[in-house]
């Protein structure tokens, strides 16, 4: 399943309200990191799309929600369960990198 | 895979570009793994590059890279976006695992997988990481709009980074644990001009102040010893980089920094068909050119290498 994106006005619905564990993609065009880690995150939600939910959130267009989780750096990945934030990923990883990160939510 | 390629290009700043370029153009069939996250390497989060020689209006670094990359195309290089995990380079046939799982071999390696940011080492730098400490100015100038930030470093990277700050920043202010500057004069002439930057002097960085993100630093004296706080809610780290080289430990013979020591003024390392270029061997200059133009001279050692 491709990843989706996320805006302030269906973050609720979309991530908080989620039945399933959420990662929020914080990211911007400009940001070289951002674009590199991008084609990652879309294998990894055609792979464990069942278990996980991957959206991307564009830090230009929806600041709100950034500076709502206090974002200082892109990319961020922040993983919601519940409506909270259970784990806080800073910067582009490589795949397998990843994968380790995000192990519990894959199972 | 059985078949043993003539050369592994391993990272993809200018020397592994330049050195793909040249390996192609020599029909050696290159392959170049870029990595997955890092292809492009260290320009690929600058803005202009001012002094890449043929730029009359200089260039911006990811369009340099992205150039480069075509180039390399063209003349049918092999381009893989993926790292390479594990390295055999002792045998006649080097044996190279990347990041999937597949496995690759070679008659000749070239090694140009560049640095990565050096840390300043405080356990609260690393903790406030995405919370106002940043490694990428490019990435992360945005959210610090209005705001008074500090920049570490006193090298061109640190003045770079200075300078874009202030289309975003309302003060940035360089700490430099010595008095003068190491940036080039063009580059520190421009921040000293710069009416948004402000310069402490012979200070370095001792801790990180703040919760959960970043409040101020906690600063010493270099001269005095004196010890100061100061507010700031963003800390960008440009302090130099150190060499990635922790996949050669033990194979290659390496100098106490970490960087590839090469053979006289060649890029041969230790090991017979291993060469390595770009800012893994580089303590001195670190430019985009010269990175390029040891890249160039690794091709052509390894062809030389390979005609034997």
């Amino acid at each position: 399943m491709a990843t989706s994106k996320v805006t302030t006005a269906s973050f609720d619905a979309e991530v908080l309200k989620s039945t399933t564990p959420v990662l929020v993609d914080f990211w911007a065009e400009w940001c070289g990191p951002c674009r590199a880690v991008g084609p990652i995150l879309e294998e990894i939600s055609d792979e464990y799309g069942s278990k996980i939910k991957i959206v991307k959130l564009n830090t230009d267009e929806e600041s709100a929600i950034a500076i709502k989780y206090g974002i200082t750096s892109i990319p961020s990945m922040y993983v919601f369960v519940n409506g909270e934030v259970v784990k806080q990923m800073v910067g582009a990883k490589p795949k397998p990198a990843l994968l380790k990160e995000l192990e519990s939510f894959l199972v | 895979m059985s078949e043993v390629r003539n050369v592994v290009i391993v990272g993809s700043g200018p020397a592994g570009y330049t050195a793909a370029i040249y390996a192609a153009r020599a029909q050696l069939d290159p392959i170049i793994y870029e990595g997955s996250v890092t292809a492009g390497g260290a320009l690929m989060n600058t803005t202009e590059v001012e002094n890449f020689p043929g730029f009359t209006d200089g260039v911006m670094g990811p369009d340099l890279m992205d150039s480069m990359r075509k180039q390399a195309k063209r003349f049918g290089a092999e381009l893989v976006t993926d790292d390479i995990v594990e390295m055999d380079l002792s045998g006649d046939v080097k044996v190279l695992k990347d990041g999937s799982g597949n496995t690759v071999k070679a008659k000749s390696v070239i090694l140009a997988t560049g640095s990565a940011y050096r840390e300043i080492g405080l356990v609260n730098e690393k903790r406030l990481s995405g919370h106002g400490v940043s490694w990428c100015a490019t990435c992360d100038g945005f959210f610090f709009r209005g705001q008074t930030i500090a920049v570490v470093g006193g090298g061109d990277s640190a003045v770079e980074e200075a300078t874009f700050l202030t289309r975003f920043a309302e003060k940035v202010v360089l700490i430099h644990r010595r008095s003068e500057l190491r940036a080039s004069k063009i580059m520190a002439e421009r921040a000293k001009n710069n009416p948004k930057i402000e310069f402490l002097w012979n200070t370095e960085v001792i801790d990180v102040l703040g919760a959960d993100k970043v409040e101020g630093l906690k600063l010493r004296n270099t001269v005095d010893g004196t010890e100061s706080e100061q507010a700031f809610t963003g800390l960008f780290v440009a302090i130099g980089h150190i060499p990635r080289s922790e996949l050669l430990l033990g194979q290659i013979t390496l100098d106490n920094e970490g960087y590839v020591i090469c053979e006289d003024r060649s890029t041969r390392t230790n090991l017979k068909g291993v060469f390595a270029c770009g800012d893994l061997v580089d303590h001195t200059y670190r430019q985009a050119i010269t990175a390029a133009g040891s890249g160039c001279a690794a091709a052509l050692d390894a062809e030389k290498f390979l005609s034997h």
